[in-house]
């Protein structure tokens, strides 16, 4: 597999302020309720709650090049979504950094579209490197991608978001066990800590009780952070990033609200599933002014 | 009808054995990953010589299937191994989405398949799974018959982009294909021409249509039999053109009749050439525990069933 070229590669933004990233992620979230809107479907809530991560990730933390795509991202950082069901967030920020057109935004959900419901690899979309939607797979698929770099000789970061509801799956459990026995110390994970599910709060289906004893039970580092703050976020994620290569995963629980940014979506599992009315979308896009909208 | 000479009865599992370890010489990017079965599914060989590319997941399928599906994720060519029951049907959904819709380059190798794993009884004893498998957009199904086609399935595999199933089992059985036979994904062997029958017979029952085919010739029958290693690509043409000149077909195999060989030839007959069929197969029904010999004697999987399965379809041929 060919190396990217320096020319080609989409360094780190180190340089980009928390100003500039905020402005990026209102954009996202613009992008993020019209899709829904466009086809009274989709999942806004968690796509807003996360937003801030995706958007930290691949416009300032990880080293990857849009184009031309390589499936196997020899040499790049790499991203896997669990949670395939806040695809909106995941075509927005892949939209926004370069793997294929932003018009194509306007296709998500539609007949003969790249852009499914859940995240394919359906017809090649760029930045897609495997499916997810049915839950509980992607820590294991990061896992082995993170076991495929260390076998390559490949320095860089394996980086992957779950659900909280999803840790109900055992899968979870399975990949939780075995990453720290085999040392994948080239493995940061996320878990969207937005304590909602669909049928009502996390504590009140599952029980996920205390995932920081957990996560360290089985033999992870685990960070606590809040996920819709750039500054908090950032800096877990830099220490996150210093404690790699020591033999451990780690995990970072990061506190979300669902619909962040929305104000009547926020905090409740309510907007898990549901996209916004005419007016509700319009209420939505005034909260999420930018200076220079550039909407698709 | 032609003579099978072999020196030796092996397992078709050593043969995946002996063909993973040389995968491990040649071929630099196979990786193995297995669920605490090492010796049963014969990977010790890869495990010694290629530690750094063998990924013991412990009893947890769902997971190595997705470590697979990651694994190839940088070029890596992964073989998953643990028996047919826990490579199928325990982790469907994990091969559906992670494996399959993803279309990666993952290569799902199954022992222990079917009755003949014996004693141990249904729990283990999956007659399900080609089914299963052959439902997947895209997934190739293998169940080869002896050790040496085993083993050259298992390297013919490596060379192939996209998801494998390939199926073996425990019993050893006479190793008869030619150790320097080429392995053609998708492609039947013709093992003995005939005229009055064709026998369509898959992994253990290929050997069992052989032994059919030497008592039918006592009885003037001449039966046409072919091995049809791969289901899936079914060798539509090779089965087509022997079906119209016996005008009668017989399928053989160590599986349900539901979603096996038998009802993949079954389905092309019915489209292009619709004849006489027999199935030599598990009629809906679960195993249980006994010897491989008694099992495949009580469920109706040996010669003495082929035989019959031939005599009644052979009634049924237009006169």
């Amino acid at each position: 597999m060919a190396q990217p070229t320096a020319s080609e590669t989409h360094a780190p933004e180190a340089t980009k302020s928390v100003a500039e990233l905020q402005q990026i992620a209102a954009q996202v979230r613009r992008d993020i309720v019209r899709m829904v809107h466009a086809v009274n479907s989709g999942h806004p809530g968690g796509s807003l709650g996360c937003t801030e991560l995706l958007v930290s990730l691949y416009f300032k933390v990880m080293k990857h090049t849009p184009e031309p795509f390589d499936m196997d991202g020899i040499g790049q950082d790499l991203f896997f979504l669990s949670n395939g069901h806040i695809s909106p967030v995941f075509y927005s920020v892949l939209a926004r950094s370069g793997y294929f057109p932003v018009s194509e935004l306007a296709t998500f959900r539609k007949l003969n579209s790249r852009l499914q419901g859940h995240p394919a690899t359906h017809e090649h979309l760029p930045g897609i490197r495997v499916a997810s939607g049915s839950l509980g797979q992607g820590l294991s698929v990061a896992t082995g991608a993170a076991q495929a770099k260390k076998l390559n000789g490949d320095d860089r970061t394996v980086f992957v978001l779950m659900g909280d509801g999803e840790l109900e799956e055992g899968q979870i459990w399975e990949a939780a066990l075995y990453a720290p026995h085999h040392k994948v110390d080239n493995l940061i994970a996320f878990v969207d800590r937005n304590g909602q599910q669909i049928d009502g709060p996390t504590e009140k289906i599952g029980g996920l009780g205390d995932l920081r004893a957990k996560f360290e039970a089985f033999g992870w580092r685990v960070l606590e952070t809040d996920g819709n703050q750039f500054e908090t976020l950032l800096a877990t994620i830099e220490e996150a990033q210093s404690l790699l290569g020591q033999g451990v995963p780690v995990m970072v629980l990061m506190d979300t609200q669902m619909g962040f940014g929305v104000d009547f979506m926020m905090g409740s599992h309510k907007w898990h599933g549901v996209a916004p009315n005419d007016e509700q979308l319009a209420t939505a896009l005034l909260q999420l002014e930018v200076e220079k909208a550039s909407d698709y | 009808m032609k003579d099978f000479p072999y020196t030796e009865s092996k397992d078709t599992r050593s043969g995946f054995g002996a063909g993973l370890h040389e995968l491990g010489k040649t071929n630099p990017n196979v990786v193995a990953l297995c669920a605490d079965l090492i010796g049963s599914l014969k990977m010790d060989a890869f495990v010694k010589d290629f530690p750094e590319r063998f990924f013991q997941v412990g009893i947890a399928e769902a997971n190595m299937m997705g470590l697979a599906a990651g694994l190839t994720i940088g070029g890596k060519i992964p073989f998953t191994g643990t028996f047919a029951n826990f490579s199928t049907g325990r982790v469907y959904d994990q091969i559906r989405q992670s494996i399959a819709y993803s279309g990666k380059n993952v290569k799902i190798c199954a022992s222990h398949a079917g009755l003949t794993l014996g004693e141990d009884g249904a729990t283990h004893q999956i007659l399900e799974d080609i089914g299963l498998m052959k439902m997947l957009p895209h997934m190739t199904v293998i169940n080869p018959c002896d050790y040496n086609q085993t083993k050259a399935a298992t390297l013919a595999i490596a060379d192939y982009e996209g998801p494998v199933y390939l199926r073996f089992g425990r019993p050893v059985v006479p190793n008869f294909t030619p150790a320097d036979q080429q392995f053609e994904i998708g492609k039947g062997v013709l093992l003995n021409e005939g005229a009055d029958v064709s026998i369509f017979a898959t992994g253990h029952l290929v050997w069992k249509a052989i032994l059919a085919g030497k008592l039918l010739a006592e009885k003037g029958i001449n039966a046409e039999i072919i091995n049809i290693h791969t289901i899936k690509p079914l060798d539509a043409r090779m089965i087509l053109e022997s079906a119209r000149k016996t005008r009668c077909v017989v399928t053989a195999e160590e599986h349900q009749m539901n979603g096996g060989l038998g009802d993949s030839i079954a389905q092309l007959l019915a489209r292009e050439e619709p004849l006489p069929l027999e199935m030599v197969a598990v009629n809906d029904s679960f195993g249980e525990s006994g010897t491989p010999d008694q099992l495949m004697e009580k469920y109706g999987l040996n010669e003495t069933a082929i035989v019959a399965a031939v005599e009644k379809v052979m009634a049924r041929k237009a006169k």
